[in-house]
């Protein structure tokens, strides 16, 4: 469970999951964020306002999927890390995945990934398909890793380093 | 002897927006920090602060820290001593501390009190080995020294600074053998925990540490599952080879110039210590004395930051600055303080300042 390991279960994402209609008309973000805590940057980043707090600072972030762009303005934003735009009409066979990521060295554009899941777990290797930087102040990068469509919502961060 | 209208003791984000608060109304602010840069715990933190835009969330802590110093720096009300510790607050009001090497007196009309918080230790066997160390002096080898501080950490405990200590190692290059939490529920934020985990890093709650052992320094600990009374379950041992253990057991607030200056002080486990009773304004028992930030509770530095904000105003008010502008002030900080604690994460920090109410502190 999240919260005696840190990892989300199935339950947890179903809640913040874009419907299967919404996933197959284009990029979408998805907040996997599930605890009330003090925090809002999200509400604040989304140049759609598609990110809102209904009661207070501490709800957690619900995210009006029909009214998000998937333009992924908010994944860099986020301190807890904790938001992700996917793709499902990237390609027939590969779905986008966009990743924030704070590690050093960072992987260029072309270059094979090592993806892992939301464990920790090694689950193959993905081309670097566009790396934006989150600017001097911010630091945060946003990197977009081509990952085939079963494993669209497995990948969740890159391993630091050996990318090839 | 120096007079002063207001001294701030402690540099922090409390200390600094106190400073800031009180001048803004036209107080002339002395802040003595005994460390050579201001900033206390923001000046470690690399990692991006939670909270409202109101108190920075979003940016990062040295970069907010940075921020509050320059404004510091510009305000013409406000001198600063770095490199200044100070010693005692006796009942005369008198101040004594070292400035430059030497002993110097202050004499002040306010005081505000915001030394934040001294880190708690773990007692284990082999707890003395060198490598063992609190998570405050490794983010300051590898964050303020830039020194890599090991090659692979255990991290003891789970809450918020044992989470992103462990996250600013890793990227570090620090190898994390897993972060063990005694308790059944991770006590941080569980984003920051999802971002440890996939990134590799193991949390194991209901686990504790055994012992450390090494012939010369630490060279690994022995850590077991605990059961629902906090007993190792045998069978469960497991050797975790590490050159450095971190404990992130927790803070409690620095009041020692609290006792000293005579407050009455109370021991509040939701506040993780004793802590000094305190009015709506942050006032102690001893008027003219205030707190703000982790002195008077252990919380964040959003939260002590408008501590900082209230206690400023207030110290400033009753010296009469700001008649006009002062209560409403007030009353808007006091606002996002509550806003803050609204929370199912700031329900402890609430039963704490219930305690303190009930103490006699509110008025
Ligand atoms: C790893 C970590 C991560 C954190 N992450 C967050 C976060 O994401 N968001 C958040 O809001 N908060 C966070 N916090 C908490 C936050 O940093 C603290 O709550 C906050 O710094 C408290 O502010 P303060 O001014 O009360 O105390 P401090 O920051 O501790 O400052 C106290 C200052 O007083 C000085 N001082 C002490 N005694 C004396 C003396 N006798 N004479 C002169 N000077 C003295 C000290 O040198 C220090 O500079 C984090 C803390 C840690 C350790
Ligand atoms: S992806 Fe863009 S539109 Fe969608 S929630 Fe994030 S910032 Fe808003
Ligand atoms: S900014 Fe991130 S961590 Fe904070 S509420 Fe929004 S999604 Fe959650």
């Amino acid at each position: 469970m999240l919260i005696n390991d840190g990892i989300p279960t199935k339950e947890d994402l179903a809640k913040v999951m874009p419907s299967p209609e919404r996933l197959a008309a284009g990029p979408v973000s998805i907040a996997e964020c599930f605890q009330n805590i003090p925090c809002n940057p999200c509400v604040k980043a989304c140049p759609r306002n598609a990110i809102t707090m209904p009661n207070s600072i501490n709800d957690t972030p619900q995210v009006d999927h029909e009214n998000c762009n998937g333009c992924g303005v908010c994944v860099g934003k986020c301190p807890g890390l904790a938001i992700f735009v996917v793709d499902m009409t990237y390609s027939e066979e590969f779905a986008l995945v966009k990743i924030p990521f704070e590690y050093v060295p960072v992987p260029e554009v072309g270059q094979m990934a090592c993806g892992l899941n939301r464990s920790g777990e090694e689950m193959g290797w993905f081309e670097v398909e566009k790396v934006i930087s989150g600017g001097k102040k911010n630091k945060t990068y946003t990197i977009s890793l081509k990952v085939p469509k079963d494993l669209a919502m497995e990948v969740r961060n890159i391993k630091v380093g050996g990318y090839k | 002897m120096k007079q002063i209208e207001i001294l701030v003791v402690g540099g922090g984000p409390a200390g600094l927006c106190a400073a800031l608060a009180a001048s803004s109304l036209g107080a002339k602010v002395l802040i003595c920090e005994r460390d050579d840069h201001p900033g206390g715990q923001l000046v470690k933190q690399t990692h991006k602060f939670f909270g409202s835009e109101k108190q920075y969330a979003g940016d990062r802590g040295f970069q907010i820290g940075e921020m509050l110093l320059e404004k510091v720096k510009a305000d013409e009300n406000i001198e600063l001593w770095i490199d200044t510790t100070v010693l005692g607050i006796y009942e005369d009001g008198i101040v004594t501390c070292e400035h430059d090497g030497e002993h110097v007196k202050i004499k002040p009309e306010r005081t505000i009190i915001a030394t934040g918080a001294a880190e708690k230790f773990l007692p284990f066997p082999g707890n003395d080995l060198p490598g063992i160390y609190g998570a405050g002096a490794v983010q300051t080898l590898m964050n303020v020294s830039g020194v890599k501080p090991a090659e692979r950490v255990l991290m003891v405990g789970a809450g918020n600074i044992g989470l992103i200590v462990s996250y600013q190692l890793k990227q570090a290059g620090v190898d994390i053998a897993a972060i063990i939490e005694g308790a059944p529920k991770i006590g941080g934020y569980l984003v920051h925990a999802s971002k440890d985990v996939r990134s590799g890093i193991p949390v194991l709650t209901s686990h504790t540490i055994l012992e450390a052992y090494g012939k010369d320094r630490v060279e690994g600990a022995i850590i077991a599952k605990i059961d629902d009374k906090w007993q190792p379950i045998p069978g469960t041992e497991q050797d975790i080879k590490c050159d450095v253990i971190c404990l992130a057991v927790g803070l409690s607030p620095l009041t020692e110039l609290c006792w000293q200056a005579g407050c009455e002080m109370a021991f509040i486990r939701e506040l993780s210590g004793h802590v000094p009773i305190v009015d709506d304004y942050l006032e102690t028992t001893v008027p003219g004395i205030y707190v703000a930030g982790d002195v008077s509770g252990i919380e964040e530095a959003s939260s002590a930051m408008v501590e900082g904000r209230l206690a400023g105003l207030s110290a400033a008010a009753s010296l009469g600055y700001g008649k006009e502008e002062a209560p409403e002030l007030q009353k808007a900080a006091m606002a996002e303080l509550d806003e803050l604690r609204a929370g199912p994460m700031g329900e402890r920090i609430r039963m704490g300042l219930e305690k303190v109410a009930a103490k006699g502190g509110a008025k």
